[in-house]
Parts: C-alpha cells; structure tokens; sequence
C-alpha cells in the first residue's frame, strides 16, 4: 500500500461526501443541527487542498495532513473526531504498510476517537461504523485474505453498522438531548463512516 | 496568573461571558474567548481556541472551559499534562469561579478546582 492509494482514498470520499451531502445533512436534521454533510464536505474540500499544495511523501503524511485540516475546517465535533481517527493512525502505522499494519493502526485510530469522544458500540455514533470495520480488517488479517477483499469486508462491515444505528437511542452528542426520539434514525456520523469505508474499498479494487 | 480562555459555538456567548467574568474578578484577569467558527457562524475553530490560549498564557498554565459538544472535543485536543487543562464544569458559573480564583493569583491545580465547585453550585 503506497502513499497514492492513501491519497485516492481521501480524494474518493471527498467525492461520495459530496455527492451524499444533502443526505448526510437530512439524516442531521432529524436528530442533530442539519450540518454534517456541509461541515465533513467542505473539511474533506480542505483535505484534498492540502494533499495539492503539499504533496506528501509517505502514507503516514498523508493520514496527518488530512487528519489535521478536518480539525481545523469540519467546525463541527466530526472534526476533530474524525481528525483524531486519521492522525493517531498515522502515529501508529509502520512503513511499509501492509494489512495487518493498516488493521492494526487503524484500530488505535477508533480506540482514540472512543477515548476522546468517551463512546462505546451501541451509544448511535461514528463508532457504530467504525468498530465493525476495525474488527472486520482484524479479521481478514486472521484468515490471510488479500487486500481487496478485506477493504471490502470492511466497507460492508461498516454500512451494516451505520443501519443499525437506525433503532438505537442516542447517548452521545446532541441526539442524546432527545432520548427515545432519537430512535428510528440513522446516526450521521455512522453514515459518513460508512463511506469512508466504501471509499478505501472502491480505491484497492 | 492562570489564563482563561471560554470556548462556546457562539462568538457572542464567548465575548459576553468574558465579559461578566472579568466585571466580576477584575479586568486584570487573563480571560480570552474563542467562540465559533472563522467565519463567524456557530460552531468552534481550533485555530481560534489556540490563538486565543497564547493569548492568555502567562506561563502560570491555561484552563479552557467549553460549552458543549465540539468545543469539548476541540479543547481536549489542546490539553497539555500540567499545563493547559480543560475544565469539566457549567459554562457561565465555572467561567466566574475561574476567574475569581485566577484573579487571587492562585496555581492552576486550584483554579481547576474553584472551577469544578461550581458543579454543585445550588441557585435554591
């Protein structure tokens, strides 16, 4: 894995953030402030200008320079959580990267947004999504599958956790102000998740 | 003395609150706010909280109060062991006690806690 797949795969869900914002951003109006398709679009608008301007030379500047320009321009809390994913994953991946490398950093990358955002599996956040990826690439690290397909386990992984968020009842974030109304929604940040992983498999196949 | 920087989604809150914070404990008191975005719209810029603890940072160390969802999350990517801490505590209320404390010339351990009494500050 070089630093062009790691590259494509942000330009990727720059593009499918874009063309799901008005989604992304109803799913927010149900339960939350109707922002997040605008907030994460024009972060990722600010992720791609950085990976332009300075072009990085290895995997790990590539999860640093996004991770920090969505902190600085999302302006919502997918900010930096999102930010904490991508640069504590820069902080723990090897190089060269590999699978097994990829899982494991990736996993710190979701231990830290858990930490920071103080989430658990089940309180309908980005965490719902993005659990079940991290297991499922610890998986597919186990049973020797190849990259692709892992990338794609995972990315189904996460879009079957983002649903089933939809019957869960909001425990963090302003959703939770709502109690069992939140219920019956899918979490937004579960959802945008889902195409981060949509956007790794699409760029490895 | 300690710095203080008031983190809200909202400029006008932030700029108020410095405000009735330092009419309060005194206008000597290092108390800076960061609210919303750059543009000016709700929501919170990490490059606005940063500028605004250099602001304040005597070297005596910098308590970040937030309001609520992104401006926690944000000031909890600044924390410093030590150094700069953010304080889990009411908006307005922890913001005065703060200040007052900051205002007595008292170290950052004991400004973080004046902070956290008003937790349980009863107003009946």
């Amino acid at each position: 894995m070089d630093t062009d797949l790691f590259v494509a795969w942000f330009e990727e869900t720059a593009r499918l953030v874009r063309r799901d914002r008005d989604r992304l951003t109803r799913l927010d109006a149900a339960i939350g402030d109707a922002d997040h398709g605008t907030n994460l679009d024009r972060g990722l608008t600010e992720v791609r200008k950085a990976l332009t301007e300075w072009p990085p030379e290895s995997p790990v500047q590539v999860l640093t320079s996004a991770g920090t320009a969505l902190i600085r321009r999302v302006g919502g809390a997918s900010g930096p959580l999102y930010g904490s994913v991508f640069r504590q994953m820069g902080k723990a991946l090897d190089s060269p990267v590999t699978l097994a490398g990829f899982s494991a950093a990736f996993d710190e990358g979701v231990v830290a947004v858990e930490r920071l955002g103080k989430a658990a599996p089940g309180d309908k956040t980005m965490v719902d999504a993005l659990a079940p990826a991290s297991r499922a690439l610890a998986l597919a690290v186990r049973d020797g599958v190849g990259v692709r397909e892992a990338f794609e386990q995972a990315a189904r992984a996460a879009a079957e956790g983002a649903r089933a968020t939809i019957p869960m009842q909001a425990r963090k974030g302003r959703a939770s102000y709502l109690g069992e109304r939140s219920i019956g929604h899918e979490d937004p940040g579960a959802a945008s998740s889902a195409l981060f992983m949509a956007a790794l498999a699409t760029v490895a196949s | 003395m300690v710095g203080l920087v008031l983190v809200s989604h909202s400029a006008g809150l932030a700029a108020e609150a410095v405000a009735l914070a330092k009419g309060i404990a005194g206008a000597g008191v290092p108390v800076a706010a960061a609210g919303g975005t750059e543009d000016g719209g709700l929501g919170t810029s990490v490059d606005l909280v940063e500028a605004a603890v250099r602001g304040v940072d005597q070297g005596d160390g910098v308590v970040l109060i937030p309001d609520l969802g992104s401006s926690v999350l944000t000031a909890r990517l600044l924390e410093e062991d030590g150094r700069i801490v953010v304080a889990d505590v009411p908006f307005v209320e922890g913001a005065i006690a703060a200040a007052v404390a900051a205002g007595a010339d008292a170290p950052l351990a004991d400004v973080l806690a004046s902070a956290e009494e008003s937790r349980t500050f009863r107003k009946l």
